[in-house]
């Protein structure tokens, strides 16, 4: 593999999808997030179409489990590329962990995923899409930690799906909340604001209406940075879970170590793929130092990428 | 004497019942709009929006004198022109919010000064910039009131999605939820009332009776819900105490409602019970857990 930094790097060779077959192939047209979209649709996250499997009705539960495809997909800011040509496929139903050093581009990828950037070229396909969207467990600084909410209101907003802008909760909704809460450990927490929760416990409340969401398809943005071990190992265990109910997750993760115990599949990101598999396949020595080597830095002037559709 | 005080004022003269009706339906609609702008750091957008439909009303003023509802109707095309392309502009490059409404607004500005000074008086130039409270006509009544009903019901809809796009700003896109329409909306129901407050109080101030209130009031409460009420309690207080001084004094209305509201912001800055000044001079206690 060539250097990550020049651009024709990533020689993706889209394994897995041959060993599929053709019938595979045709689930991958229900959801596109493609460059250029048109202006009004930039901030929805999806464009949704009814496919032939899209037969989600209700609360998860029915069609098939999502998966995702990349196609030459190029994220970044301005001209400057922080996922570069990346191609392959996750898996439905797998359990990913996105790795790679900092700038490596893991973020960015998350944020194309859920619509939040659109792609500079190429497309990322996600069949199978949830009707309730995307459940999406974003870093902490994304959230207004000084708004006067409550605990208890700002998980019970995982329920969006079922009871929009106006609906009220009916009391089987507020005991799925509370359940919610348990299940992370908050119990009796429910009422507090959330500017007077610890970092910690802020996490645990997200988590909880990731659960609440039920949606087949889980993004995690470094769901564990600046957690204790055991609340760590308990929200661990809850993804643990979520993989048994052949949901699709992705976990952007620093910790080498867990990603190695707990995670079959591993994507090693350094702006394009060093490595992605099978996790003890993804995690030798060699790639960790060729991620390693990754240069951050990027110039005003660096040359145009002339590398064009791979696919 | 407590009659001559509180209510002759009101009960003598018709002008003053419209004011009180006017400033209160005002503070109604500008009051949770305040809580949530404040809530959100756009203190200081509202400001700059409420000058945003200064070239709208001043233009209704260039064609039809002054007379209420076609700069009524001017300013709000302007405001919602400026707020939505501002909106638009902030969500599609690379230029914040904030800047992008200070551009548009100062744009509006230096326009809407220079629309007036094809044509006005200086007395003009004062009717726009301070308002107009004890002269509101009905067509002006009927629109303050509208706003404020509108403000309501709309609030009532959408508090859901705001309160989720403030906390959390990507949730709603990934869920498929109502972001952008939440956001333009909200932009929507400012300018409405900022209209509002501009043929109260004028350009300058009717930021005024949408800003204070709220500013008061998250020393108040804790909650969104609490402090929507205390901002609505101050905005409808400070109109009936402004009033009466400006009655009994013989001072210009408009300032005399804001000043009103700015005395309730400095007490509550003292003795408000959540994080109020005062509290930090005595001795703490703290609990076990």
């Amino acid at each position: 593999m060539a250097t990550p930094f020049s651009c024709s790097s990533s020689k993706w060779d889209q394994r897995a999808i041959p060993e599929r077959g053709a019938a595979f192939f045709e689930r991958w047209q229900t959801t596109r997030i493609s460059n250029p979209r048109p202006l009004a649709e930039k901030s929805r996250s999806h464009d949704v179409f009814d496919g032939p499997f899209a037969t989600i009705s209700g609360r998860g539960g029915f069609g098939p489990v999502p998966g995702i495809r990349f196609r030459n997909l190029t994220l970044g800011y301005d001209d400057h590329p922080a996922v570069h040509h990346l191609e392959g496929e996750i898996a439905p139903g797998s359990l990913t962990a996105v790795i790679g050093p900092n700038g490596s581009g893991k973020s960015t990828l998350i944020k194309g995923i859920v619509g939040q950037l659109s792609p500079l070229e190429g497309l990322i396909e996600i069949s199978g899409p949830e009707r309730c969207g995307i459940a999406y467990l974003p870093q902490q600084a994304a959230i207004d930690r000084t708004f006067p909410i409550s605990v208890f209101d700002l998980v019970a907003l995982g329920l969006w799906c079922e009871i929009g802008s106006i609906r009220g909760l009916t009391a089987k909704q507020r005991g799925r909340v509370i359940e919610a809460l348990s299940a992370v450990g908050l119990d009796g927490l429910e009422r507090r604001p959330i500017t007077t929760l610890s970092g910690g416990q802020l996490q645990r409340a997200l988590f909880a209406r990731v659960l609440l969401q039920n949606s087949r398809l889980i993004l995690l943005d470094e769901p564990f940075t600046a957690i204790d071990a055991k609340t760590s190992a308990d929200l661990m265990a809850l993804i643990e879970r979520w993989h048994g109910e052949a949901r699709t997750i992705i976990a952007v993760l620093h910790d080498i170590e867990l990603v190695k115990e707990r995670f079959p599949q591993a994507m090693m990101l350094a702006r394009t793929t060093v490595a992605w598999g099978e996790t003890r396949e993804v995690l030798t020595a060699s790639n960790l130092l060729k991620a390693r080597a990754m240069s951050e830095s990027w110039t005003e002037d660096a040359p145009w990428c002339r590398r064009r559709g791979a696919t | 004497m407590l009659y001559d005080l509180l209510i002759s004022p009101f009960a003598e003269y018709a002008f003053m019942r419209r004011a009180l009706a006017g400033s209160v339906a005002v503070s109604i609609g500008a009051a949770p709009i305040g809580v949530i702008m404040m809530l959100r750091r756009m203190s200081l957008v509202g400001d700059a929006m409420a000058h945003a439909i200064l070239p709208g009303a001043a233009l209704g003023f260039l064609l039809f004198g002054l007379n209420l509802l076609p700069m009524t109707v001017g300013g709000v095309v302007a405001g919602l022109a400026v707020a939505l392309l501002a909106g638009v502009v902030a969500r599609n490059t690379i230029i914040r919010e904030d800047a992008s409404l200070a551009a548009f607004y100062l744009i509006s500005l230096a326009l809407g000064v220079l629309i007036i000074s094809l044509k006005g008086s200086a007395v003009d130039l004062m009717h726009v910039l301070f308002g107009t409270v004890l002269a509101l006509d009905d067509a002006a009544l009927v629109y303050l009131a509208g706003t404020a009903t509108v403000t309501s019901l709309a609030l009532a809809v959408m508090l859901r999605p705001l309160v989720a796009e403030c906390v959390d700003p990507g949730f709603l896109g990934v869920v498929g939820g109502p972001g952008t329409f939440v956001h333009l909306g909200f932009l929507v129901l400012s300018v409405l009332n900022l209209v509002a407050g501009f043929q109260a109080l004028g350009t300058l101030l009717a930021v005024g009776i949408m800003m204070l209130p709220a500013a008061s009031a998250r020393f108040w409460a804790h909650t969104l819900e609490g402090m929507i009420g205390v901002a609505l309690a101050v905005g409808i207080g400070s109109s009936l105490v402004g009033l009466l001084v400006s009655y009994h004094l013989s001072v210009a209305s408009g300032p005399a409602v804001t000043l009103s509201a700015g005395v309730v912001y400095l007490v509550s800055i003292l003795i408000g019970p959540v994080s109020g000044v005062m509290w930090s001079i005595l001795p703490k206690r703290h609990r076990t857990a």
